[in-house]
């Protein structure tokens, strides 16, 4: 039987439908807008100023602090202001809007494709390339990595994992890098083992991905430690905690982090980032997003340099859909609906998927009819109907006895509920004002 | 044993234990005798009753047991019952208290459809602490009213209700006791507590956007666009301009009005004031009324002078 995590879970429609279509590169655009909020943290510091003259992957925004990222130029040209910008979250937010000229990449870039099989740096100087490079999790959090690769002292590790399961139903990006990218996330994999001192990789991948499988694992034999573990197709099984648990059987502790049962999870898009960074000097200024939807005429996955404008990579594929009702940023259950496609991709831009009117509807809600099915698919074994429940009477200090800091967000519940009740919106109410109550107490 | 000892015994027996479980019960009571201040009850009874937290403490009860401990009652003030039930309370505990400004809940957005077109739709729960979280709103200002309605729900006091035309929350003056409840509630920090004023006069900036001028004014036909006329215009140094946006304070404004005609957007707004007269005849305004009074007195001097020779002729 193969692995899977034990407790929930749900299996919404794959609707897989890019998964063949070829990474092709995005033309450049004639404008960027860079975000300079685009990881977990503290936002990045701009350092250049208008008019200043940019060169691709040159640093324009460092990280103001240890849990922040650095920011690079994706283009080169000019920087034409610094403003506020409607992003994905739907507000205005401070970015750098740069005028594309040429596409000049800075020297120490090294933009040969030839594989570089180098493990002779140290732990250290590892960690110090991927800082630099400001890469953080592809798979959608955005966490900074260099962060998650220091280990605490007192903890220690003894499995990398890497998150190849791609469980969001439409996206197909991590799929796409698998096939063509097989190599480097093996040798980002190794550097990432290098850098923690640990000799053991899992590489996690859900069986709907055979060719993936097979690839990887017939190349993981020549690297040393990596190993490939075939899953049972479940969502959320690209959540840490259920990927660790479907592994290496292992439960994160409630409030706990992998590091507490000895492993890192990064995603296969970051090991490449990592390889990318280490042994080519390239930071973070490039992703693959998937492009799709039902009524899309081509879903495409693209490789889009970061602040292109939705809107390009929805004429990529062939414009927007008459029947258009939503376009969201990330996938069908996780992700959000934008209000404008003019929105810059950011690192955390997996997909941009498009809703037709008759699917973006949302249920009529009718009251809980208490059949538990909510209960059932939580895969952190929670009370969800409880939790919305409480927060929405407001009762902080409740909802976070019942625990509702261990929610993933994943959305299971709200998509499970027969009484169509928008369970997720009020746990993620309730869990932002918790947070932020909790982070008061500290100060 | 014959049935009366029976009885007698029964007897014995129960009233012995009553006896013995009242001692227990007295000894028990005296030990853990919970001594409270009768004066507690006094405030309470004072209070309003109506829990709502407006004080700072969690319900009426909380509010008087403070006021009983405490040495200055300056710092307490509840809103529902205002001054005078202070001065209650003050003199059941035989202390002094300070009178304050009542004070009224304002909302600042004068963003209706009409000023603010809706340009997205959202489906999401009917929510505005949701909604905030998701997005910056309908319509492009992303700080004004999302129009959802906490604040209605968390009143108390049936004093806010969303007006079905201009989809924004309005203030029913006679029933907010600014206890603070929809303030709290507020995702967006729209509503304001500011002093009632003399005969209810109020002059405020009704917004609260941000934004530089020109994308606040695309947003909104009323928004303050930060422009600092009203600020350069104020005689009492009562209004400031931070994040291009102006705040009136209402501890220093003298309500003189000269604001409100040069906000070029018409984004201060004066409440309860009698009409204005228009600016063009206001030197001649003195000699209106004396001219008015000629011409009545003139008309009412021909009229008698009509009805007298009636008068004479009917002689």
């Amino acid at each position: 039987m193969l692995k899977t995590f034990p407790k929930g879970g749900v299996h919404p429609a794959e609707n897989k439908m890019a998964a063949t279509a070829e990474i092709q590169s995005l033309p450049l655009p004639k404008q960027v807008v860079i975000p300079l909020a685009q990881h977990i943290g503290a936002p990045a510091q701009a350092v250049v100023k208008r008019g200043d003259v940019v060169k691709t992957g040159t640093l324009i925004a460092k990280a103001s602090g240890f849990v922040s990222a650095n920011i690079h130029s994706s283009v080169s040209g000019k920087v034409k202001k610094i403003d506020n910008v409607l992003d994905s979250s739907g507000y205005k937010k401070p970015s750098i809007i740069i005028d594309v000229d040429g596409d000049e990449w800075e020297e120490n870039i090294d933009c040969d494709p030839a594989l570089i099989n180098d493990l002779s740096k140290t732990p250290e100087e590892i960690k110090q390339k991927i800082m630099e490079a400001g890469i953080v999790g592809l798979g959608g959090a955005t966490f900074p990595t260099h962060v998650k690769l220091s280990i605490p002292e007192g903890k220690s590790i003894d499995h990398i994992i890497i998150n190849a399961v791609e469980c969001e139903p439409y996206l197909t990006a991590d799929h796409r890098v698998m096939l063509e990218k097989a190599h480097e996330i093996m040798l980002g994999t190794s550097l990432i083992m290098k850098a923690t001192g640990v000799d053991k990789a899992i590489i996690g991948i859900e069986n709907n991905k055979p060719d993936a499988i097979e690839l990887l694992s017939k190349i993981a034999k020549e690297y040393k430690g990596i190993q490939i573990d075939t899953l049972k197709v479940q969502y959320p099984q690209g959540g840490e905690k259920q990927l660790i648990k479907a592994v290496l059987d292992r439960e994160v502790p409630s409030g706990g982090l992998p590091l507490d049962v000895g492993c890192v999870v990064q995603n296969v898009g970051t090991a490449i980032a990592v390889y990318e960074a280490v042994q080519k000097n390239k930071p973070l200024i490039e992703r693959v997003v998937t492009v799709t939807g039902k009524s899309v005429n081509k879903p495409i996955n693209l490789m889009v340099r970061i602040g292109t404008s939705a809107n390009e990579l929805i004429e990529a594929a062939g414009g927007l859909p008459d029947d258009t009702g939503k376009v969201v940023n990330g996938g069908p259950m996780m992700g959000k609906a934008i209000s404008d496609t003019n929105v810059p991709v950011t690192k955390g831009t997996s997909g941009i998927l498009i809703f037709n009117t008759q699917e973006s509807k949302r249920a009529k809600i009718y009251n809980c009819i208490r059949c538990a099915r909510c209960t059932f698919v939580c895969s952190q074994g929670l009370e969800p109907f409880n939790l919305k429940n409480i927060a929405e009477i407001n009762d902080w200090e409740k909802l976070e006895k019942e625990h509702v800091m261990d929610c993933i967000e994943c959305g299971s519940c709200s998509y499970t509920c027969p009484a169509g009740v928008p369970i997720l919106d009020y746990i993620r109410l309730g869990k932002s004002t918790v947070s932020q109550i909790i982070r008061s107490r500290k100060k | 044993m014959d049935d009366l000892t029976i009885v007698l015994l029964t007897l014995a027996t129960l009233s012995g234990l009553g006896i013995i479980l009242a001692l227990i019960l007295y000894f028990v009571a005296q030990k853990f005798k919970v001594v409270e201040d009768p004066r507690i009850d006094e405030v309470d009874e004072l209070l309003p009753g109506a829990n709502c937290g407006g004080c700072g403490y969690p319900g009426c009860r909380a509010f008087a047991e403070a006021c009983v401990t405490t040495d200055n009652l300056d710092a307490f003030y509840c809103p529902v019952g205002g001054n005078e039930l202070m001065k209650n309370v003050a003199d059941a505990l035989g202390a002094e208290v300070s009178e304050k400004e009542p004070q009224v809940a304002v909302v600042k957005c004068q963003g209706s459809p009409e000023h603010r077109k809706d340009i997205r739709e959202y489906d999401g729960p009917q929510n505005c602490a949701i909604a905030h979280s998701l997005f910056g709103g309908t319509t492009d200002c992303a700080n004004g009213c999302l129009g959802l309605g906490d604040c209605v729900e968390v009143c108390t006091f049936d004093a806010i209700h969303m007006n079905p035309d201009t989809k924004l929350p309005d203030v029913i003056e006679d029933a907010c006791t600014a206890c603070g409840a929809c303030i709290d509630a507020c995702p967006r920090d729209i509503i304001e507590l500011r002093n009632v004023g003399k005969k209810s006069r109020r002059i405020y900036v009704s917004c609260v956007n941000t934004d530089k001028g020109a994308p606040a004014k695309k947003a909104c036909d009323v928004a303050c666009i930060g422009c600092g006329k009203c600020v350069k215009i104020c005689p009492f140094d009562a209004i400031t301009l931070e994040n291009n946006l102006a705040y009136i304070d209402y501890e220093k404004c003298k309500l003189c009005r000269k604001c409100v005609p040069e906000c070029p957007t018409n984004a201060i707004v004066e409440l309860n004031f009698p009409p204005r007269k228009p600016k063009a005849e206001k030197p001649a305004g003195e000699k209106t009324p004396k001219t008015e009074a000629k011409a009545k007195k003139t008309v009412a001097a021909e009229k008698t002078e009509e009805t007298k020779p009636n008068t004479n002729q009917d002689k």
